[in-house]
């Protein structure tokens, strides 16, 4: 692993849905700013399915902004010179956390001998962390899309440990239509011969063409048809007629041939299989009788869903039944249904209505909690 | 602090610690009051991007949504108190948001523009057009009321719809009336605004 990745050693085995038990977990971290003495200033964010812990400046990986450093960084919305913000790499990813990866306890590349995670799994590392570098409770704890699922296990799992839950873009559940674009990503990578029934490191190779489509097919359900059509319509690509062949002859495709072949180099396919199998496992409300309210009983603090109207990967649909529980629960929920054509990829982009309404929640809670 | 005069109403009808849905709480103004005079514990709803952004920037617990298609999110009973004010007249189903508040709370208050006010009435008899006063300024052609009626229509809806009359408070401008059990005598010729506290049976 790269040395500008910032690694902790959980103290203690962690314990898995499954019912396996990992002795030994590494979780790649990132951190923003300074914890402030009374360690009540720190803020958990959590990545979504492709993303990483480098949230803010430079990623020292590509070198390209931090996946959310409009938003995040020395004065802006989320200040880094009031908070502390800390990102973690999910467990199963592959920035540094362990995961299908690594090397099991006999110094063997676990491969599809990694355990199945869920998001619960992730969550419960990520609390371990915390318990490590003794940091008792959170002031808040913000995810978009995937992230927005760890969000809401932690309302649900450890009610006590924040006071701000900022969920984005996301759902309780994953809907038939997810897995269905998913297991559409996990066939192309398991269909291409690279992938040697997942023990590619040891065969020196790697799946790039089926990780490649397994990312095109996912990009599409993170745009809206409007939002294609604005920035693509049916444009040529480098060219004035139709070719009549399967090159990009539209500038679409060449978009989608550019997003798949950029993820190979910075995302692992066994990761992508674990990751996208722990999003299609979540149903919050299974482990609560089937009742969303109940997940949602014990949390005492602030709660703020956002949706963007466009998104149809996780509809406003999906939020509101998530407000729906929430207010039935009783919670201090702020719910906000974006108007915008931008599709699922929204959360990540210039939304000035999202931001300020985010800043607003944000501002409100920490004159509440007396921080400064 | 000052507000509107038929805030005074609202906040004469809520106890102390009641729990509070505020439809159509535009930016959060009464939902404060409330937190602050009764303790109320308050949640709202409002239709605009801009009204909940300025909620939530005051700390608010509110959701966007539309009275007439997202009352649907609040579970049976989750209410002592429902506050409509000013909003139902400019909703497309009266009938079912009365309904709908029945079930999420045990009281309603619901405040609107009196349609039988001498001033509406003698605008249409001398003009023969669709009045325009201070109290509904717009035309018939550009105003979001699309359910104007007068204090003796609401009555009959609010009995029909099975709830019991608490009161009726006429409002003038800053002046509030006093309170009464119906619409008799000339509350329906003389208040331009009115304040119901109603009451499931």
């Amino acid at each position: 692993m790269s040395k500008n990745i910032k690694i902790h050693k959980l103290k203690n085995p962690l314990s898995l849905d499954c019912g396996a038990i990992l002795k030994s977990v590494e979780i790649g971290y990132e951190t923003y700013g300074q914890l402030n003495s009374n360690k009540t200033n720190a803020i958990l964010i959590c990545h979504a399915l492709s993303g990483d812990q480098f949230v803010s400046l430079t990623n020292p990986i590509t070198n390209k902004p931090g996946w959310w450093s409009a938003v995040i960084g020395p004065d802006k919305l989320v200040d880094t010179n009031k908070y502390f913000v800390i990102c973690t790499n999910v467990l199963g990813g592959c920035m540094g956390s362990t995961g299908p990866m690594s090397e099991d306890e006999n110094g063997k590349i676990y491969g599809l001998n990694f355990p199945v995670i869920t998001i619960s799994d992730m969550v419960r590392a990520q609390n371990q962390l915390l318990d490590d570098w003794e940091i008792p409770s959170l002031f808040a704890i913000i995810g978009g899309s995937m992230g927005g699922m760890q969000t809401l296990d932690w309302v649900a799992n450890y009610p006590d440990r924040f006071f701000c839950a900022v969920a984005i873009a996301t759902a309780a559940r994953h809907s038939a239509q997810n897995i269905a674009f998913h297991e559409v990503g996990r066939q192309a990578i398991m269909a291409d011969p690279e992938w040697q029934k997942g023990q590619y490191i040891e065969k020196n190779t790697f799946p790039n063409k089926g990780l490649a489509v397994a990312r095109m097919a996912a990009h599409i359900t993170y745009m809206s048809d409007s939002a294609l059509h604005r920035k693509f319509g049916r444009n040529l690509q480098n060219r004035d007629a139709l070719a009549f062949g399967f090159d990009a002859d539209f500038q679409v495709e060449s978009y989608l041939r550019h997003q798949g072949a950029s993820f190979v180099d910075r995302f692992d396919a066994n990761s992508y299989l674990y990751i996208t199998r722990a999003m299609d496992y979540f149903d919050l409300a299974a482990n609560f009788d089937g009742k969303l309210t109940n997940a949602f009983a014990n949390f005492k603090g602030r709660a703020c869903v956002v949706s963007f109207s466009s998104d149809w990967h996780y509809p406003p649909s999906d939020s509101r039944a998530i407000v729906r529980a929430m207010m039935a629960a009783g919670v201090h929920v702020s719910a906000l249904e974006v108007e915008t054509d931008k599709g699922h990829d929204a959360f990540l982009l210039d939304e000035p209505v999202f931001h300020k309404a985010l800043e607003g929640f944000l501002d409100a809670a920490s004159k509440e909690k007396g921080l400064k | 602090m000052s507000w509107r005069a038929d805030y005074t109403a609202i906040l004469n009808a809520v106890p102390n610690g009641a729990r509070v849905l505020d439809i159509g709480c535009s930016d959060g103004q009464l939902m404060q009051i409330l937190q602050t005079e009764k303790g109320a514990i308050v949640r709202g709803m409002e239709i605009s991007q801009d009204g909940v952004n300025a909620c939530v920037a005051k700390g608010l617990s509110v959701i966007q949504g539309d009275a007439d298609l997202d009352l649907g999110l609040f579970a049976n009973d989750a209410f002592d108190m429902v506050v409509l004010s000013d909003t139902i007249q400019a909703t497309l189903k009266p009938k079912k948001i009365l309904e709908e508040l029945k079930r999420i709370g045990k009281r309603a208050i619901i405040s609107l523009p009196n349609f039988g006010h001498w001033s509406v009435r003698l605008n249409l008899l001398l003009n023969g057009t669709m009045p325009v006063t201070k109290d509904l300024p717009s035309t018939w052609y550009e105003t979001a009321n699309l359910h104007l009626c007068t204090i003796k229509d609401f009555c009959i809806l609010a009995r029909q719809s099975g709830f019991k009359i608490i009161s009726i408070t006429p409002v003038n401008g800053q002046k509030l009336g006093e309170p009464r059990q119906d619409c008799g005598g000339f509350i329906n010729l003389l208040a331009q605004t009115a304040v119901f506290i109603l009451e499931r049976e």
